[in-house]
């Protein structure tokens, strides 16, 4: 470790935090805990700026790169980020301030423990983007699951066992696989280093289960159809604070394994199975947009409609070309942003009335100007509307798809017209119109915490839809270094199949 | 220049939007209104630069999207085409602010209306001033943004509300197909940038494109994509059904988006991309079919129906069908000139009728008005004016655009042209016929509203009448103006590069000055014709109408439902899709995937579980042990592994 340790330090920051909440005994304990809380996020956003301002965006190599002996000779304590980790580096840092604001006022239990949680998933969810180790990356992905559980688990909803069950028993599923192919790996090429695993060549039919056992572990992330229908249950259970992350970095997680593992490692089997990422993917888009238009529940519309826009994610990467990657990186940041901020949309009227039915609502931009233009923005760029990173995203993932595969192109195109049709129905019913019901009228508009919650989000979000060149000049070389080392291993494997 | 022309009424509308409160009403009026005259007077000095001086302005601002080799940036390409859509947008937007200052005095939210009638310009600006397909899809979604903010803008009733989202939704369907048509132009030549792809069009004649389970020929197919989305925009047969419900808007709104602007980008995009279109007659000739269709189409609805703002949306409906298919023909100059034209008469009618209806006490069914010429004889007159206009009176605006439409579709031989031309010539006689309706219903005979509407008829403020008087000016002396630059001897050297003709030695223009008298002779017939029988029907013998309705029944209702394309659309799509969507969350989710999923081995776990009483220390921390035990074991696996391989 010839260098200052910076990844280390980001990742491990939040757990001085932590230590440090659990110090605080006495009077109005509460209070200063969440001023704990929020310094650490904050500082750790500084701090993960440092990666931003000098990162190489010249070349594809890891940065930042930490290798320390670990679990004997072959198991590296291992951390880099390159071009595509970075930016979901900083999108988790940047996200975890608006987090611990968001439980500010409405979390009253356990409120020490409820923040312990975030803090403990904010460095689980960094070094899941910076584990350059097999074995590093599985215990920081499988472990992000144990606060997320807990987090649903006790301080969610009524239904919050069954939904931190079902998200425990999908995910556990997933795993499972990936643990076993991990194992296998690791018998085949004597390393669980990743960067190493990148170059090596499995064999062909094995490359197909190791696909499919990683696919098993990400598609349950991502989430994809049919394995999605954890997630609305997640959402609707879990404290707001918790669905933003969730919206925002933990659904961001399985297409990041996508770009990190299955192309550079499988790239053969990820070819040969495009066909069933693309199919999944484009009823995905279809299928949970028209079952989003049907609900009653607004965190449920909005975590079907994510499972939608990560189907762009799953298309773009599939696409196999720079276009397609980048858009798919591109939803992914955008989405972050968005959903999460839509998620928060429905908290700040949830803190205010405590339901989610829709039909409770209605009139609201009679007494709340400032939230429904909040709320319209969202909206918009939830619907892909030109100026939002969203829309660059979406642009790039069809474009991409649609030199592979017209079919794809053309059907993922009318979750376009869907995606409008669910939003604007959801904004309607619950901003416009007459202000009839009565329990609506002493609503409050939009506090200044609530303001400085959402003004970065509109702020970065309407940077990433009119000169997105700031966060793709990042991914550029990685992107094109991925595509390159991904053709040219399927050449090579042409070739020796030729004779 | 262009920056200033663009951007200004983007500032306009943030200050006006964001700031509205710490303005005042007058603020942001003062604000919004001064960016439009400043755009609008240098929008004219761009017209006389670029269109009498014969250039062509490149500006670009900044990179967007650089992703491979695709790349794209925000910028502006100002041709004469260009400039003649500014100077549209721009003047009837000025006047439509300024006109909105009185209209809307009465509202308590004036800065918010404002605010998104700039937001509207700024929008249709980027659109008009596009060098590349992404730019022209953001003003494009974003005029589509304006348009269902200010379609909503009272958001209080439930009509307004639905017809926002109708309006949206239609054209999203319409904007699916433009973005296709992006994809693919992007997929084929490598650059979404206009200069670029047109260079690249000429050779790929011949090629296809397998899709659907057929080898469709590339270029036509890029030109149907492109047009699905002008169809959805200008509100052309299939996807036209926003357009009446859009009336729900506030009028200036009508007159700016639904009548001079918005619609007719569309049109815009079309003659933009003249140089694919021409290099596909299919294409060409299933635009002028569709316009040809939407014309007569249009018309025959827009003599039933009874709401004032409605009659005139089918009317501009149909003229928008004029436009396309002078554009399938290849009369490029003509479209546009049409497109010209059509802003400064049916602007005059929309605010003409918003006049009649601030009269009324916000009235607009034309079946309680009545007699009203006397008492507001300066909208009377406008709308006169506005009416002679659209039905082509001599010497009038509308006289030389649809004339030369009609003459154009006489004189091309696509074979579409006869059909278009005796559409063109049917409509022509349906547009007189309905627009003098219009006037005598409202403006002669007795009034048929209550006292107390009677009482309060009243001529409106200046506010509104200038703006009236200065497109009144435009719909008299327009076309007469500008006839030999558009279509006229002066037709090169004003378009130069900017319309592209394939076959420019035979340019159908040229061919309509040379078509035989009663061709020429025709409009004006069937004008005069529509004027009688109208006046027949109204004034003569009022009875007529309903004697008519009841002897056609079918037929009248049949015109007076819209052919039922609403309650069709509702039937095959709408409605299947809900019963869909309920459908796979039910049965899909919750039956089938989450019974054999999770909650089916849930009920074994919880078997299992029940044998295990003495661990069941509530489920969360449980689980959330055997996870952490689940790890430790893993790590202890490994470690023991690579302890064995190291010895």
């Amino acid at each position: 470790m010839e260098h200052f340790p910076i990844l280390s330090i980001i990742t491990f920051l939040p757990l001085v935090g932590v230590f440090f909440i659990l110090m605080i005994k006495g009077e109005n304990s509460d209070k200063r805990a969440k001023h704990v809380a929020l310094f650490t996020t904050v500082f750790t956003f500084v701090v993960s700026l440092i990666l931003w301002f000098t990162f190489d965006k010249t070349t594809a190599d890891f940065q930042f790169v930490e290798k320390a002996s670990w679990l004997g000779d072959n198991i590296n304590y291992h951390m880099g980020v390159d071009g595509i980790s970075i930016l979901f580096v900083m999108l988790t840092t940047f996200i975890m301030p608006i987090v611990i604001l968001t439980g500010w006022i409405s979390v009253k239990s356990r409120v020490k423990e409820y923040l312990i949680a975030f803090l403990i998933l904010e460095t689980l969810m960094i070094g899941v983007f910076c584990a350059l180790d097999l074995v590093l990356f599985y215990l920081f992905f499988e472990g992000g699951l144990i606060p997320m559980f807990l987090i649903i688990g006790v301080w969610g909803g009524k239904n919050r066992v069954y939904a931190s069950y079902k998200l425990f028993l999908y995910t556990l599923l997933g795993s499972v696989f990936m643990l076993l192919a991990m194992m296998y790996m690791y018998f085949q090429a004597g390393t669980t280093d990743i960067p190493t695993l990148m170059a090596y060549d499995f064999a062909i039919d094995a490359q197909t289960w190791l696909f499919l056992a990683f696919f098993a572990s990400f598609a349950v992330k991502v989430p994809m159809w049919p394995v999605h229908t954890w997630l609305p249950d997640a959402h609707v259970q879990a404290p707001t604070a918790g669905s933003v992350i969730l919206a925002g970095v933990l659904l961001k997680m399985g297409g990041y394994g996508f770009l990190r593992f299955s192309l550079p490692m499988f790239p053969v089997a990820s070819v040969d199975l495009a066909w069933l990422i693309y199919t999944l993917s484009v009823i995905a888009i279809i299928y949970t947009s028209l079952v989003a238009l049907m609900q009653n529940d607004m965190k449920k519309m909005i975590a079907y409609s994510s499972v939608a826009h990560m189907g762009f994610v799953t298309l773009g990467i599939f696409a196999f070309n720079v276009q397609g990657i980048e858009g798919a990186i591109m939803v992914m940041l955008a989405h972050g942003l968005v959903a999460s901020a839509l998620f928060l949309c429905v908290g700040v009227i949830y803190d205010r009335l405590h339901t989610r039915e829709i039909d409770r609502y209605g009139g609201l931009v009679n007494i709340m100007p400032r939230y429904a233009l909040v709320f319209m923005f969202f909206t918009m760029a939830a619907v892909g509307l030109p100026g939002t990173g969203n829309f660059v995203g979406e642009i790039l993932v069809l474009i991409g798809l649609f030199k592979v595969s017209i079919w794809a192109a053309f059907f993922a195109a009318t979750g376009l017209v869907l995606g409008a049709a669910y939003m604007l129905w959801l904004y309607r019913k619950v901003v416009f119109g007459e202000l009839v019901k009565p329990d609506l009228k002493a609503m409050l508009d939009l506090s200044k915490r609530e303001i400085l919650i959402f003004a970065p989000l509109i702020f970065f979000t309407i940077w990433m839809g009119v000169y997105p060149a700031t966060f793709m000049d990042f991914m550029h070389v990685s992107v094109e270094n991925l595509v390159t080392n991904h053709q040219a291993a399927l050449s090579a494997v042409a070739e020796t199949m030729a004779p | 220049m262009y920056q200033i022309i663009v951007f200004g009424p983007f500032i306009a509308a943030i200050l006006a939007g964001l700031f509205g409160r710490q303005l005042g009403d007058k603020g942001a009026q003062i604000i919004t209104c001064g960016a439009l005259v400043v755009s609008a007077f240098l929008s004219w000095v761009a017209l006389f630069q670029i269109g009498f001086g014969g250039t062509v302005e490149h500006v670009t601002i900044m990179t967007w999207v650089s992703s491979g080799d695709l790349n794209f940036n925000w910028a502006f390409k100002v041709d004469t085409l260009t400039a003649v859509m500014l100077v549209v947008v721009n003047t009837v937007s000025c006047l439509v602010h300024i006109y909105s200052i009185g209209y809307m005095s009465h509202d308590p939210h004036k800065a918010r209306f404002m605010a998104y009638l700039s937001l509207f310009t700024f929008a249709m600006l980027m659109l008009v001033t596009a060098d590349n397909f992404v730019q022209m899809f953001f003003g494009w979604e974003g005029v589509g943004l304006a348009s269902y903010l200010l379609i909503g803008f009272w958001y209080k009733k439930p009509s307004a509300c639905a017809a926002a989202i109708k309006a949206f939704l239609v054209n999203r369907v319409g904007d699916f197909g433009f973005a296709l048509g992006i994809f693919a132009i992007y997929m084929v030549t490598g650059s979404v940038e206009f200069d670029v792809v047109f260079a690249k069009i000429p050779e790929l004649q011949g090629q296809t494109i397998h899709f659907l389970w057929m080898d469709l020929d590339l270029i036509t197919t890029i030109c149907i994509l492109l047009f699905i989305g002008a169809m959805g925009k200008s509100a052309q047969l299939g996807l036209h059904t926003w357009l009446p419900d859009a009336m729900e808007g506030p009028t200036p709104v009508s007159a700016l988006i639904h009548a001079a602007t918005m619609v007719t980008a569309g049109v815009f995009m079309v003659a933009r991309t003249s140089p694919i279109f021409e290099y596909s007659p299919d294409a060409l000739a299933f635009v002028t079919f569709i316009g040809a269709s939407t014309a007569i189409f249009a018309a025959t609805i827009g003599t039933t129906q009874n709401d004032i703002k409605r009659v005139i949306a089918y009317s501009t409906c149909s003229q928008l069908g004029y436009m396309f298919f002078a554009l399938g023909i290849s009369a490029y100059g003509a479209a546009i000139f049409h497109l010209f034209t059509h802003a400064f008469f049916k602007a005059l009618l929309f605010l003409g009728s918003g006049s009649v209806i601030h009269a009324m006490s916000d009235e607009q069914d034309m079946r309680k008005m009545g007699g009203l010429r006397k008492k507001i004889p300066w909208t009377f007159a406008m709308m006169v004016i506005g009416t002679l206009a659209l039905t082509g009176f001599p010497f009038l605006a509308g006289y030389y655009s649809k004339d030369m439409i009609i003459e154009a579709a006489f004189a091309s031989d696509s074979s579409m042209a006869g059909y278009a031309f005796f559409m063109g010539v049917f409509a022509a006689l349906l547009t007189s016929f309905y627009s003098w309706r219009l006037i005598f219903m409202t403006f002669f005979g007795e009034s048929r509203s209550s006292k107390s509407v009677q009482d309060h008829v009243h001529e409106s403020g200046n506010w509104m009448m200038a703006p009236l008087y200065v497109l009144a000016l435009g719909a008299l002396l327009a076309g007469f103006i500008f006839k030999d630059y558009f279509i006229g001897q002066n037709y090169e050297d004003f378009w130069g590069s900017a319309l592209f003709l394939k076959d420019a030695a035979n340019n159908v223009m040229e061919a309509a000055h040379h078509v035989p008298g009663w061709v020429i002779a025709s409009p004006f017939i069937v004008m005069i014709l529509g004027f009688l029988i109208a006046v027949y029907a109204y004034i003569i013998k009022p009875e007529t109408p309903a004697q008519f309705s009841g002897t056609f029944r079918y037929l009248y209702a049949l015109f007076y439902n819209k052919w039922y394309i609403d309650e069709i659309y509702d039937y095959l799509l709408v409605n299947p899709a809900k019963k869909l969507g309920v459908f796979l969350w039910k049965k899909g989710d919750e039956n089938i995937i989450d019974r054999f999923g999770p909650d089916g081995a849930a009920a074994s776990v919880m078997a299992l579980a029940r044998k295990f009483r003495g661990l069941q220390s509530g489920y969360i921390y449980h689980y959330a042990f055997a996870m952490l035990m689940g790890i430790a074991a893993f790590v202890t696996w490994f470690v023991f592994i690579s302890g064995g391989g190291a010895s």
